[in-house]
């Protein structure tokens, strides 16, 4: 070793160049090879939900010349007690009767009615709800069609045979004839924003359950960051390192990885038992979410606890500040990039959640929008879970469109998390 | 920052405070029904809780879906408003239920509401099945009659339907059905396996003799992974069916009807599974479904008689109703006239004899 020439050292090196070379690449490409994993499961992901999700932010609409006959529909005035009463399914019978004259046969005009919703005669009730002066006039008005109807027309576009199912042949001709005089048209799908759930696909919705979504990481994010964050600043900051101090750590650690559906008995047991908290309320699941997500963010205010340089605490400290004064104006200010990312994903992590759900009756029928964090309530990943279970045909397109929303809701909370910590973080 | 900070600090805890406030509220009355219980029975309650609460000025009544039995002790806890008003049951209450039922202080009324088909379906690109129930049994018992006529069991040696039964194909003995958690899987065990388990006289003379292993002859399926437990997610049965041609799977009838352009269902002892042939009960595998009502919550919760009489009324569970359109075949009309006078006197149910 201690007589090598330059002109060795050179010829050392060389020798082995080519070999650290392929190891350089050999390395690099282990790493470019996993990202393209990564992209590609992502993208197969996105592929199959998007073909499968988009054509349900399109519905299948039909248009019906209707008219609001007193003595069809059974009233003379409009009040609250007539309105309950009138038959607003016979003035959609009595407008595809007209639309068809040549239908007849109690058994075919069964088949005719199942062209529309049987949603359709809400909707005419409303409509005359809010313009009274419509009574015994004639409009020309869309209404949703079947699911049976929407499924058959959206699975033309596909293959030239279309998807029959439960559609009769005779349907087939009724619906290309509506089709051919532009009578029946695929509209923006808007009744899937502001509708809640439905046992009828064409008038399902996701709006209950993105509200329900958000009461229940409201009630968890106002709980569980100020607790968590006063847990972290005491046990980094204030607490004495001893046994009791080290015990609570495995501890919180611990919890970070208990099963999400123990925290779900532990609310039953608890909130919903001990307290009589109402079942299947926000309030309950925020309460719940909020056991889950405390050690996350716990651990991550913790980690950006410690990254503030000890210099800054010990220059505060010299001026004369207190150890509160310390904390609140000095550290804690620097922690809260950090501390929010932690807190966002652990938001993140709350909203994808069912199982915890399940046992405090949030998987559940919700038609109802909920008002408050204590009207019955479920949350989205369980809105994806309940269609994904029935058996109608048209609810597989909505499965895929509720996991688009989820997903869009997802991203833009980790963007906020990307774009919060840019923002405030401040490096040395 | 610190002013920032600490506003912060005082808007979290008012809104802690706020959340607080509203939990006592919560704990006044409900004023939305509550409905739990079988998998099964829920497409229909849902559809009944829809319309009735469009029709009326009553809150959507709230349903989960959570398994005959989970709805079953969730229904029999107690009296009080965190508990449920109404369970649904895709079989009839037991007797151990019943008398938990009572013992908690709970009056149950019946209501039969209709019947369900279960199928054996497989693929549109392959031959349907005719089977019978005691092929059914052999295919899929952990233990069947030994092969050479003796009257002992052997572990299930058919490895193919030909096995089994001549007439039938030679492919392999696959079966996707529900786990043993769900209500379609003791049902499908105790009509279609128990229905073919019977035809053998010396396991059929058990029944009397030893209930327990007559039981455990005619219900245990085999473990051997001819019947593969593909979870209690109907959907995904019909599309593992779609992908494997050879294979048949179990679900309910609705999944069928709903699925006609996919799969086709076996034929069991001569009759295709139908609503007419399910309704008039020559389709052998079909279940009676029931919701039960707490007779103490029927003053109490606004609602429930309405959504009683909603249930009970022709255009939802009649034999043209939207419940048939569901899937669900409906009871005769005798039958339907009884349960629905029943259920206005609200007669509740004392044992099961009465039938």
């Amino acid at each position: 070793m201690t007589d090598l020439t330059q002109k060795q050292v050179r010829e050392r090196i060389a020798a082995r160049l080519a070999s650290r070379h392929r190891k350089e690449k050999l390395f690099r490409g282990l790493g470019i090879a996993s990202i393209a994993f990564g992209v590609l499961a992502v993208l197969v992901l996105f592929t199959d939900i998007i073909s499968k999700g988009h054509s349900a932010f399109l519905q299948t609409d039909i248009q019906l010349e209707v008219t609001y006959d007193p003595a069809e529909l059974g009233i003379d005035k409009i009040d609250e007690e007539s309105l309950a009463w009138a038959n607003f399914d016979g003035v959609i019978r009595a407008s595809l009767r007209e639309r068809f004259p040549d239908v007849s046969g109690r058994r075919d005009k069964r088949e005719l009615y199942t062209l529309v919703s049987n949603g359709a005669g809400f909707e005419l009730r409303k409509r005359l709800q809010d313009n009274p002066e419509l009574l015994g006039k004639t409009e020309t008005l869309w209404f949703n069609a079947d699911d049976d109807v929407d499924t058959y027309i959206k699975s033309l576009s596909k293959s030239d045979d279309g998807f029959l199912g439960r559609t009769s042949e005779q349907k087939v001709v009724w619906v290309q004839a509506l089709r051919e005089s532009g009578e029946l048209k695929k509209r923006f799908n808007t009744t899937f924003f502001t509708n809640g759930d439905s046992r009828e696909p064409e008038q399902a919705g996701i709006r209950a359950a993105l509200v329900g979504s958000l009461f229940t990481l409201l009630v968890t994010l106002v709980l569980s960051f100020p607790i968590g964050v006063a847990a972290a600043i005491y046990l980094e900051e204030f607490a004495p390192k001893n046994r009791w101090t080290d015990l609570i750590e495995v501890n919180i650690n611990n919890l970070a990885a208990v099963p999400s559906i123990v925290f779900g008995l532990l609310g039953l047991a608890i909130f919903i038992n001990f307290f009589e908290m109402p079942r299947s309320a926000p309030l309950v699941g925020g309460l719940v979410l909020t056991l889950m997500t405390l050690p996350t963010i716990i651990i991550s205010s913790r980690a950006s606890l410690k990254s503030v340089p000890p210099s800054i605490r010990e220059a505060a400290m010299g001026m004369g500040a207190s150890r509160m004064q310390v904390v609140l104006h000095h550290v804690l200010p620097l922690a809260m990039p950090g501390m929010l990312t932690g807190a966002i994903i652990g938001m993140a992590q709350a909203l994808g959640e069912t199982a915890p759900l399940l046992m405090i009756g949030m998987v559940a029928f919700i038609v109802d929008v909920p008002h408050g964090i204590t009207d019955p309530s479920t949350v989205l990943p369980v809105q994806i879970f309940l269609w994904a279970d029935s058996p109608e045909r048209a609810f597989v397109e909505r499965t895929s469109a509720a996991i688009m929303v989820l997903l869009a809701v997802l991203i833009t909370m980790n963007t906020c998390a990307v774009w919060l910590r840019k923002k405030l973080e401040r490096r040395w | 920052m610190n002013n920032r900070s600490a506003s912060k600090t005082v808007l979290a805890s008012a809104l802690a405070a706020l959340t607080i406030a509203a939990s006592s509220a919560a704990l006044a009355a409900r004023d939305h029904i509550s409905i739990v219980g079988s998998s099964t029975v829920y497409p229909f309650t849902t559809v009944v809780a829809e319309r009735f609460s469009r029709a009326t000025q009553f809150k959507t009544p709230v349903v989960e879906s959570t398994g005959t039995g989970g709805g079953m002790k969730l229904f029999c806890q107690g009296v009080g408003g965190n508990t449920a008003d109404i369970t649904g049951a895709s079989r009839r209450i037991k007797q151990s239920e019943l008398e938990m039922c009572h013992g908690n202080g709970v009056d149950v009324v019946e209501v039969q509401i209709g019947f369900d088909g279960i199928v054996l379906a497989n693929a549109k690109t392959s031959k349907p099945f005719e089977l019978s129930r005691k092929d059914i049994f052999l295919a899929l018992a952990k233990d069947v009659p030994n092969p050479d006529g003796s009257e002992t069991l052997v572990a299930n040696p058919y490895k193919t339907w030909k096995d089994v039964n001549p007439t039938l194909p030679a492919t392999k003995i696959e079966v996707l059905g529900p786990p043993p958690t769900s209500g379609t899987r003791d049902a499908f065990a105790e009509l279609a396996m128990e229905g073919g388990c019977k035809k053998f006289d010396w396991i059929a003379a058990k029944k009397s003799s030893d209930k327990n292993a007559y039981k455990a002859i005619c219900h245990n399926v085999r473990e051997d992974g001819a019947y593969v437990e593909a979870g209690e997610n109907d959907n995904l049965i019909v599309n593992k069916l779609v992908a494997s041609p050879d294979a048949l799977g179990i679900f309910g009838f609705s999944f069928l009807d709903q699925n006609a352009d996919k799969v086709q269902g076996s034929v069991i002892e001569g009759q295709e599974p139908t609503f007419e042939s399910i309704a008039d009960n020559s389709y052998p595998v079909s279940r009676p479904l029931f919701v039960y009502v707490k007779k103490a919550h029927v003053e109490v919760v606004p609602g429930i008689k309405q959504f009683l009489a909603e249930l009970t009324n022709e255009r939802a569970w009649g034999e043209e109703g939207y419940l048939a359109d569901k899937g669900m075949i409906s009871l005769p009309d005798a039958k339907r006239r009884e349960v629905a006078s029943n259920v206005r006197k609200l007669n509740s149910l004392t044992n099961l004899a009465a039938k």
